[in-house]
């Protein structure tokens, strides 16, 4: 019985003189005190070292573009780190070509904030503001594609965006995440209307973000969105316009419609939409009616798998089937392209064998 | 106890008794690591540092605290802890101090923790009764003999990967193996030299 307790006191009792030793370390060590961020050599930023600096500059209220929510995957959030920024991670190497890599480019996300840093930001970035948003409605367009709409809370003058560019949608923690998730999304209602926005958000498998939206988020709910980002907005020319969409990547598209119609721009515009089946044909009405409000708009819609129940007469194929049957080679075209990657990336090879050149190919990849 | 000066132990445990390459200990971490030499340099220094203070705080529990309360049946346990903590110690020191290597080395860093060279290493010296000296000396021989193959076997499939058109089944682990059996071929002919048991 003695040796029974005397095994316990003594294995325990050197578990916790390692555990306080540890502990002890772990407070010296792994404290990494208060840093200095120098931006764009006249801002100085103090902040609690040890995160990456994409958060530390989000907790000051300074936005980096981001879509995969610091994961090391979107590229987005690249920043020229002049001092201290150490070595270059082989996380951040994939996404940095050899001139980012000689100009001191890193990922923000996944450089952490060890010591006083000099880092340079584009003046433009310090207009994206933060804003509390409430959820007035949720529509479910498609199967797995809803709408949400946003009323902006904290300003009157409400969200200055161009159309095509997109928010970060924050959402708390909730069972899926172990802390609050933001992602990226285009912003699909009129830039006009600045305090009522609407995105259209796709469920993704295992997404935090969109797992939120889809399953957990009730209307009348207060979220913090942040931005406008993106350079993905329509051009000043007189060439015609294509417009190229699956899925929610119609969302920026609409936006860009909207602004068409209010500035009376009289440029030829068309718009390949690809979906499964009729199902998937979110807002069909709604572009449809845009042929007769706007002077020159062609909406071409095409199925990939419509159904025996759709009884559907138009178009087949994904919409790079449109592109091969309708865009002669060197076709006067400036063309905007949104959707999934792979999607983004053959209608462009595909634009580019047509003799469209690559200044005027503009896309927004969704991951 | 081993009769055996400090300095020989030393230079035994790193060469004619080489731990990986006469026991085959630690391999895993040495096949998956061992493709270029810089992380083989950093995962071998934490090696020889988790090894060589394992070696001397394992020794003195083991004599001071568990044989004299008759629980020297724990100290496999014991030992595992002790290892365990230090490695905890290097992990949170490495992604302080050397962030490349962190990420570079991966879950190989805490996975020293499970080394089992380092485990080796302790059980060795007790079942050989060295004294605390020889332990020092031991531990230490160990973990810089761990390093040295693993910077061997590094520089080796670093230039390997420069020159070699190697056939595609021999790509690496199997080639690492080749290298690793003619290496320990090798350290074969120090076998003899000295008796360290």
């Amino acid at each position: 019985m003695l040796q029974l307790i005397l095994s316990l006191i003594a294995i325990s009792g050197i578990g916790a003189l390692l555990a306080l030793f540890l502990e002890i370390a772990d407070s010296y060590i792994a404290d990494y005190g208060e840093s200095h961020i120098l931006i764009n050599n006249e801002k100085d930023l103090v902040v609690e070292g040890g995160s990456p600096l994409l958060s530390s500059l989000m907790e000051n209220e300074i936005f980096i573009p981001s879509a995969c929510g610091g994961k090391g995957t979107c590229s987005l959030c690249k920043l020229r780190v002049l001092a201290g920024g150490g070595p270059v991670l082989p996380t951040e190497t994939p996404y940095l070509s050899k001139e980012e890599l000689e100009n001191d480019v890193r990922l923000s996300c996944q450089v952490k904030v060890r010591n006083d840093l000099k880092i340079e930001i584009p003046e433009e970035l310090f207009k994206i503001k933060e804003f509390r948003v409430s959820i007035e409605k949720v529509i479910d367009l498609t199967d797995d594609i809803k709408s949400i709409q946003l009323k902006i809370l904290t300003n009157e003058e409400g969200i200055s965006f161009k159309p095509g560019q997109y928010v970060q949608l924050k959402v708390p923690k909730y069972e899926m995440t172990r802390e609050s998730e933001y992602r990226a999304y285009s912003v699909a209602s009129s830039s006009e209307a600045s305090r009522d926005l609407e995105l259209l958000i796709t469920k993704v498998a295992d997404g935090a973000v969109s797992t939120y939206v889809h399953d957990y988020m009730k209307e009348g709910e207060e979220l913090t969105i942040n931005g406008p980002y993106g350079e993905f907005y329509l051009q000043e020319s007189d060439k015609d316009i294509l417009l190229i969409a699956t899925g929610s990547g119609l969302a920026p598209l609409l936006s860009i419609l909207h602004q068409i119609e209010r500035e009376k721009i009289g440029r030829k515009t068309t718009l390949f939409f690809g979906a499964r089946t009729v199902k998937d044909l979110l807002y069909y009405d709604e572009v449809k009616d845009f042929e007769t409000r706007l002077p020159d708009f062609t909406f071409m819609p095409t199925l990939s798998r419509p159904t025996e129940e759709d009884r559907w007469q138009g178009e087949k194929g994904r919409v790079t089937n449109l592109i091969e049957k309708y865009i002669p080679e060197n076709a006067p075209l400036e063309v905007y392209i949104c959707g999934s990657i792979v999607m983004v990336e053959s209608c462009e090879d595909l634009l580019k064998k047509k003799g469209i050149s690559e200044e005027n190919i503009f896309y927004d990849k969704f991951e | 106890m081993a009769d055996i000066d400090a300095g020989t132990l030393l230079f035994a445990a790193i060469f004619t008794n080489n731990i990986l390459l006469t026991n085959f200990l630690g391999l895993c971490p040495f096949l998956s690591i061992s493709r270029e030499v810089r992380s083989s340099l950093g995962l071998g220094v934490a090696v020889v540092f988790v090894m060589t203070c394992t070696a001397v705080i394992n020794y003195l529990v083991y004599y001071y605290v568990l044989v004299p309360l008759h629980l020297d049946h724990f100290r496999y346990i014991v030992f595992i802890i002790i290892i365990a903590s230090f490695v905890q110690l290097v992990e949170i020191s490495v992604e302080r101090f050397f962030p490349a290597l962190y990420f570079v080395l991966g879950i190989f860093l805490p996975l020293i923790t499970v080394n089992c060279a380092i485990l080796g290493a302790s059980l060795f010296l007790i079942i050989r009764e060295y004294t605390l000296i020889q332990s020092i000396a031991y531990g230490a021989g160990s973990g810089i003999g761990w390093m040295l193959a693993i910077i061997a076997v590094g520089s080796i499939r670093e230039k390997l990967q420069k020159t070699a058109r190697l056939p595609k089944g021999l790509e690496g682990p199997a080639i690492t193996l080749f290298i690793t059996g003619i290496m320990a071929l090798a350290f074969m002919a120090f076998s003899g030299m000295i008796q360290i048991q």
